[in-house]
């Protein structure tokens, strides 16, 4: 493999019913940071039908070169024509670097993608950055996020990556920025194309497993009844957050049992815990204290949750709430 | 000599520590608390085979042994003690004497419906006035053509509103005292049998311990169990098998216990530390974990020599003496450990000091067991 | 119908503690596990099994201590058990595990292949597609749901972020489940006291028909460059402020940290 063949930072676009994902848009920011460490462009590949009207909006955010392939083929995603797609961009253009976001979407193309192009392929990157050597750095938590691990793909390209949302900070839209629209056709081979959309069902995410969510309200004695729960509800639908809660206010009835958390309920590990009126018994600890980011607020400042608090709040639970409601929802 | 475990062993205990902790332990409090026969979890064990451990695949039952059935009432037994006794009585006293002593007409008609638990089994010895002294029957059998004829009435019948199939033991000969006994197979709808009041009892509290009562009861002659008059002797061949599992679950309650502790004493803070960095927590707990594994070798011993057909009969007595005494020190010292929240019913080790209480005491107290171990030392 | 699964063993991740004045990981007395998404495509071979007869063979890569996952399956209900392991398959990334994986899958005959979504211990969720690739199969990832005609067409309900679709795919396929879409059987007695008096087969790089290059260390594109812990929790901070305050520190501290 010529390594020095291959040129540039493409980012595959994610769009659903035409709209394009913010986790590409934040890609195409972070792109734009590697692009300029390597002294190369950023490219967007946009798949779809009747899409190419969202090309400018790419270039907005930061992408020099969006490459778009209108094609009723693509109208929603499956994992075969959308594979041929790329790889056919891929052998023409030969990137150096491809990244997806760790989405339903790109964890099911990126490594179909990888093993169709023989590269490697690093999942769910925290950071990126470019070496002395201009090689990727891929960084991902191993290990349940115990463990962090930097990766490279030295002989092999692209360097494929895939990265959470919300992960890279995308860049604030430029309306006045350059750049050069590309229409590429691809020649499908439809024999492949072996599996059939039925449907697509927009659901509400009400009843997610606590212990999957990435942010968690949890209510505790202090939160323990009807008016405050109504509270913490209306919270959790502004932050798309899911409510779990201690052992008390679910034994008052208040909160069904698969949504305890400690020792007799279930064990969280979400991104931001945020325990109200919670004192923090060691039971409860032992279920969430490995949380990415706590955040509590109690009347009692000796309270032992503010011990396992990345940050603590001491009052009024129901005020504080009410506050963040209202100022979230702005 | 090799003490470790088999793969087998280990995967077993891997498969009932998992349903253990997933179905029989949550349920516990409330089993305890309302009195209530765990009957879903008797179904959901009959679909895997524990309540056939022991009994041959080609009746039925998982083709295991008594080692690996003594295994899961301790398992079960840790999270739930009335669970583990539904088994023990069940399997010992019902199924093994039908492998044991059946006729092959008896064992292919009861140990496939046993062994898969579609059926549950009970045993009935005890009566208000023959309890450890077992001889003193009042319960009668008479014939009558190709039937016998039970009256009479027996007590403290462990899954008795539940089960199916009963072991009845009645006087066919009153003059020849002990060896006037007979085994029965008794079915719950045989005209004239019924169950009687349930015991409101301290421990084992879902266990549904009622009063049998057979008002002239008809049992057709094909249901005598072993030989006419043997069944003295098959009580106590039987019960000396109940010993290994009322063992099991002694020891069951006894390391359930130490396990609440151990989780306890770590997150207990007084004077400034967890109460695990005091000595006297760390060498009462060493002493009493001690008692534990002792126990266990015992009553692995007693079942590995009922799996290799040798007299077990001392070991089994012993067993259950020591892991039944093990089970009152421990979850005594238990509830000492958690203080006041020991007393209530927030944490399990009140229960299962309620719970420990009865292995003293059913099949054959430890003061029976003093006298079978001693009698065989003294002979 | 003839069914495979891939299982891995991985460490129970969630048992891991970290070292409080260290910040490296505690790996002793972890237990090993099945991979919590394999342990449901098991279950969902196991339905399927019952309720169309189907033959369910497991297939796991690792050392020769995987074997103990086999085990299991054998005592869950499975009718045969692989363990694919060589020395030359050690040091490999996802690529060069999916070519070891898929060599084998060649020498079998399936209608479905089933593997987990992702492994706890990388969590990377791309064996299954590329394997899918390998063997030139469909594939769905994110199963949640499968009905099976009787026939040879499956329909996938599969989960993403908003919802779900449904697919529809004829086999032989490739599917990938998730954790959360059957809760698995318990073994069963039976199946616990038979389960090491039957055969495992033992399959190595000879077995299949691979080019060495493509497997392990030297068939692997990427290289774990350096492996860190997280470090200590630092002190966490704490504020007696009014509610509005209060409201207006917590926003700003989310947003710093990227999670609103």
């Amino acid at each position: 493999m010529e390594i020095s063949a291959y040129k540039g930072v493409f980012v595959f676009v994610e769009q659903r019913k035409g709209n394009v994902q913010n986790v590409s848009l934040e890609l195409i920011g972070k792109a734009r940071d590697l692009a300029e460490a390597l002294n190369e462009k950023v490219y967007a590949i946009l798949l779809g039908a009747n899409v190419s009207d969202k090309a400018n909006q790419l270039i907005a955010h930061g992408a020099d070169v969006v490459l778009c392939v209108d094609a009723p083929e693509l109208a929603d995603y499956l994992t075969e024509p959308y594979s041929q797609a790329v790889c056919h961009i891929v052998n023409e253009y030969k990137p150096s670097i491809l990244m997806l976001g760790a989405t339903t979407i790109g964890r099911d193309l990126g490594p179909r993608l990888s093993a169709r192009l023989q590269t490697g392929l690093t999942a769910d990157c925290t950071k990126l950055e470019i070496s002395e050597e201009k090689e990727l750095l891929m960084t991902r938590p191993a290990f349940g996020g115990n463990l962090m691990a930097t990766i490279v793909c030295k002989e092999h390209r692209p360097q494929m990556s895939t990265v959470r949302p919300g992960v890279m900070r995308s860049l604030v839209a430029d309306p006045s920025r350059k750049g050069e629209i590309i229409n590429v056709t691809v020649p499908f081979n439809k024999d492949k194309f072996r599996v059939k959309l039925l449907s697509s069902v927009k659901e509400k995410s009400e009843m997610v497993d606590i212990s999957e969510a990435k942010i968690l309200i949890s209510c505790g004695r202090g939160m323990g009844n009807a008016e405050c729960l109504s509270i913490v509800n209306g919270l959790a639908e502004t932050l798309n957050a899911q409510v779990s809660a201690s052992r008390a206010v679910v034994d008052a009835g208040l909160v069904s049992h698969d949504r305890q958390v400690g020792q007799t309920g279930k064990t969280v590990r979400p991104d931001l815990y945020l325990a109200v009126g919670i004192s923090g018994a060691i039971q409860h600890l032992a279920g969430m204290e490995e949380s990415d980011y706590i955040v509590a607020i109690n009347k009692d400042k000796h309270a032992p949750i503010f011990q396992v608090a990345d940050l603590g709040i001491v009052g009024d639970a129901k005020l504080v709430l009410k506050q963040l409601t209202e100022r979230m929802k702005k | 000599m090799d003490f470790s475990l088999s793969k087998t062993e280990n995967l077993f205990l891997q498969m009932i520590r998992d349903f253990t902790e997933n179905e029989v332990k949550p349920l516990a409090a409330e089993v305890d608390e309302q009195e209530r026969f765990p009957i879903e979890t008797v179904e959901k064990m009959a679909k895997l085979g524990i309540m056939g451990i022991p009994i041959p695949v080609e009746y039925g039952g998982a083709g295991g042994n008594n080692v690996l059935y003594s295994m899961a009432v301790e398992e079960l037994s840790a999270g739930c003690a009335t669970t583990g006794v539904i088994v023990s009585a069940h399997t010992s006293l019902c199924a093994a004497p039908i492998l044991e002593y059946g006729t092959p007409e008896q064992k292919a008609k009861y140990l496939p419906k046993l062994a898969s638990g579609e059926w549950l089994g009970a045993f009935g010895l005890t009566e208000p006035n023959a309890g450890t002294d077992a001889s003193s029957q009042q319960t009668i059998a008479t014939v009558d053509g190709d039937n016998y004829i039970l009256n009479g009435s027996k007590i403290f019948i462990t899954n008795a509103e539940h089960a199916h199939v009963y072991i009845i033991l009645a006087m066919t000969d009153k003059s020849l005292g002990v060896k006037g006994i007979s085994a029965f197979i008794v079915e719950k709808d045989f005209p004239g049998f019924s169950v009687g009041k349930k015991e409101k009892k301290m421990g084992i509290r879902g266990s549904a311990t009622c009063e049998l009562i057979m008002e002239n009861c008809v049992v057709p002659k094909a249901n005598i169990l072993g030989k006419l008059n043997g069944g003295f002797g098959i009580a106590m061949k039987t019960l000396d098998g109940g010993r290994i599992g009322i063992a099991a679950q002694a020891l069951g309650i006894a390391q359930g216990a130490i396990n609440e502790t151990v989780k306890y004493v770590k997150e207990r803070k007084q004077f400034g530390k967890p109460i695990s960095a005091f000595q006297n927590t760390q060498f009462q707990l060493a002493d009493l974990q001690t008692r534990i594994v002792a126990s266990r070798l015992l009553v692995h011993q007693a079942a590995y020599k009922k799996d290799q057909g040798v007299p077990y009969s001392v070991e089994a007595a012993m067993a259950k003496l020591y892991a039944a005494e093990t089970a009152m020190e421990v979850t005594s010292k238990a509830i000492q450990f958690h203080g006041g929240y020991g007393y209530t019913r927030e944490y399990p080790v009140e229960r299962m000091f309620r719970d420990a209480k009865i292995t003293e005491i059913y099949e054959g107290t430890s003061e029976v067991q003093r006298m079978v171990i001693s009698g065989a030392l003294l002979k | 119908m003839n069914i495979v699964v891939c299982i891995k063993q991985v460490p129970d991740t969630t048992e891991i503690k970290i070292n409080p004045t260290t910040g490296t990981l505690i790996r002793e007395g972890v237990p090993s596990i099945i991979n919590p998404d394999d342990k449901a495509g098991l279950e969902l071979a196991l339905r399927l099994k019952d309720q169309f007869n189907a033959h369910v063979t497991v297939i796991t890569m690792g050392p020769t201590q995987a074997e103990d996952v086999l085990r299991e399956a054998y005592a869950m209900g499975v009718d045969r058990a692989i363990l694919l392991t060589d020395r030359k398959f050690a040091g490999a990334d996802t690529l060069a595990t999916s070519h070891a994986l898929a060599g084998a899958l060649r020498k079998l005959d399936f209608d479905l292949l089933i593997t987990g979504r992702q492994a706890i211990d990388g969590d990377t969720a791309q064996v299954g597609p590329q394997i899918a690739e390998h063997l030139d199969l469909p594939q769905v990832s994110y199963l949640q749901h499968l009905e099976f005609d009787g026939k040879k067409t499956f329909t996938i309900k599969r989960k993403i972020e908003d919802g779900y679709e449904m697919l529809q795919v004829d086999g032989p396929c490739v599917v990938t489940v998730l954790s959360g879409a059957y809760k698995p059987r318990y073994m069963n007695v039976r199946g616990v006291v038979e389960s090491y008096s039957r055969e495992v087969e033992i399959w190595g790089f000879a077995q299949i028909e691979v080019d060495e290059s493509k497997l392990g260390l030297v068939g692997s594109p990427t290289r774990v460059h350096k492996a860190f812990s997280r470090g200590v929790k630092a002190a966490g901070e704490l504020y007696e402020v009014d509610a509005n305050e209060a409201a207006g520190i917590i926003i700003s501290k989310l947003k710093e940290k990227f999670i609103i």
